[in-house]
């Protein structure tokens, strides 16, 4: 890449003193750096531009009636109800909540969707409801991830559900319990 | 025997037409490229699979924080003075035209109703630096975002908004159902939450439906 300059070097001492040559200086500009340049920045700019564009999820909530008979009557066998914690755990039963809380089992976000998948299978699709029960500690992450999962399995109905007070203590007791939860401890 | 002669070609080649075609693209690069404007609030939003990109117009934007505060932001086309104007009204805030207007163009709206006032007075370049309590969605009674809703929907009368909601990471639960109460409260049932982009994993239903839809009319099935 060493560049030549031919078109005259040094001056004229190899000339007498009196002659006077006007140098012919090349008007070639190497403009090798000045592409890269370009090509720097046009590498940048497109990354920017694609990488900026956020989407949207979208959320259709249901309306609030005063009269329990209107409401949308899950029928129980086919519900699965998922509650987020902190620390994203996750916890999750079928059907309702046994009173001693023997079908509500713990879990985590990478095995929600073999328990999602699994409740599906099984169950007659128009059934099929998955409640969504984010408790106090949730995070929003937890929550869009939770409703994003149920687009990827292709959930057609979920509901975004409050926590009742008996999980909100089951969890509490469950991570604060002696009985050792699978997440590693804190 | 003759000498073949090879003629001593310069390595040089031109590069005036690469250095054309490199700025011409840097160019229409330039002035495609829309930067986001600049974020008053840092917020980290989480991914998932929608795919539908964010509307940028007639936009009310619910921003949560990592601590949960709730902020209220407009995009530049919407009604923003018909808005302060119409929760004026509402609430009897007394305000006066110029603080009308300086809340409306102010970047975002992050102070209990009670504190507007006090918030109009300062200048607006301060309000990202102040350290602002967040409009109060806890109370289930007192949720002041119900107030800014009505006023928001009387503001945009008769045209179509766009209710997005951009949450952080790290906020917790309480504040979003906070929000969530607040859209119900107006009958706004239909938003939006800003997300990252993701790809669809492999091997799941949605990438499988994604693929029996086939070429044609993937955008179309979105809903």
């Amino acid at each position: 890449m060493a560049e030549m300059d031919t078109s005259s070097q040094g001056g004229g001492h190899k000339k007498g003193p009196g002659v006077k040559k006007s140098k012919k200086l090349s008007t070639r500009v190497d403009l090798t750096p000045m592409v890269d340049l370009g090509f720097l920045l046009i590498t940048f700019f497109i990354f920017t531009t694609t990488m900026s564009q956020p989407t949207a999820m979208r959320l259709f909530l249901p309306k609030d009636t005063e009269k329990p008979e209107e409401q949308n009557k899950a029928k129980e066998s086919g519900a699965l109800t998922i509650m987020m914690s902190k620390d994203d755990n996750v916890y999750y039963y079928e059907g309702i909540l046994s009173p001693d809380g023997a079908n509500f089992k713990s879990t985590n976000f990478k095995e929600i969707r073999d328990v999602i998948l699994n409740k599906k299978k099984n169950t007659d699709p128009k059934d099929f409801v998955v409640v969504i029960k984010p408790g106090k500690e949730a995070t929003y992450k937890n929550v869009v991830n939770m409703l994003d999962e149920m687009q990827i399995n292709v959930v057609k109905r979920y509901a975004l559900v409050d926590i009742a007070e008996a999980e909100a203590m089951l969890i509490a007791a469950t991570e604060g319990g002696p009985a050792p939860a699978p997440a590693p401890q804190q | 025997m003759p000498k073949a002669k090879l003629p001593r070609k310069s390595t040089h080649i031109d590069m005036t037409a690469m250095c054309d075609v490199a700025f011409l693209l840097l160019s229409f690069f330039i002035l495609t490229t829309k930067f986001k404007p600049s974020e008053a609030l840092a917020v980290q939003t989480p991914s998932s699979v929608a795919s539908k990109v964010a509307p940028q117009k007639d936009v009310t934007q619910i921003t949560i924080d990592k601590d949960g505060k709730v902020f209220l932001s407009f995009s530049e086309d919407a009604p923003r003075k018909e808005i302060v104007e119409a929760l004026n009204a509402s609430r009897n805030l007394g305000l006066s035209e110029a603080e009308v207007t300086a809340l409306a163009t102010g970047p975002f709206i992050g102070v209990p109703i009670a504190q507007l006032k006090s918030l109009a007075a300062q200048p607006k370049e301060n309000w990202p630096k102040m350290q602002v309590p967040g409009i109060p969605v806890l109370d289930t009674i007192n949720n002041e975002l119900v107030d800014w809703m009505r006023a928001v929907k009387t503001g945009f009368t008769g045209t179509k908004m766009n209710l997005l909601v951009k949450g952080d990471n790290a906020s917790k639960y309480p504040s979003f159902k906070g929000v969530i109460d607040a859209f119900k409260k107006v009958d706004e049932m239909k938003f939006q939450m800003v997300t990252n982009p993701e790809g669809v994993e492999e091997g799941t239903e949605l990438y499988r439906e994604n693929m029996s839809r086939g070429k044609g009319g993937a955008e179309a099935a979105e809903e």
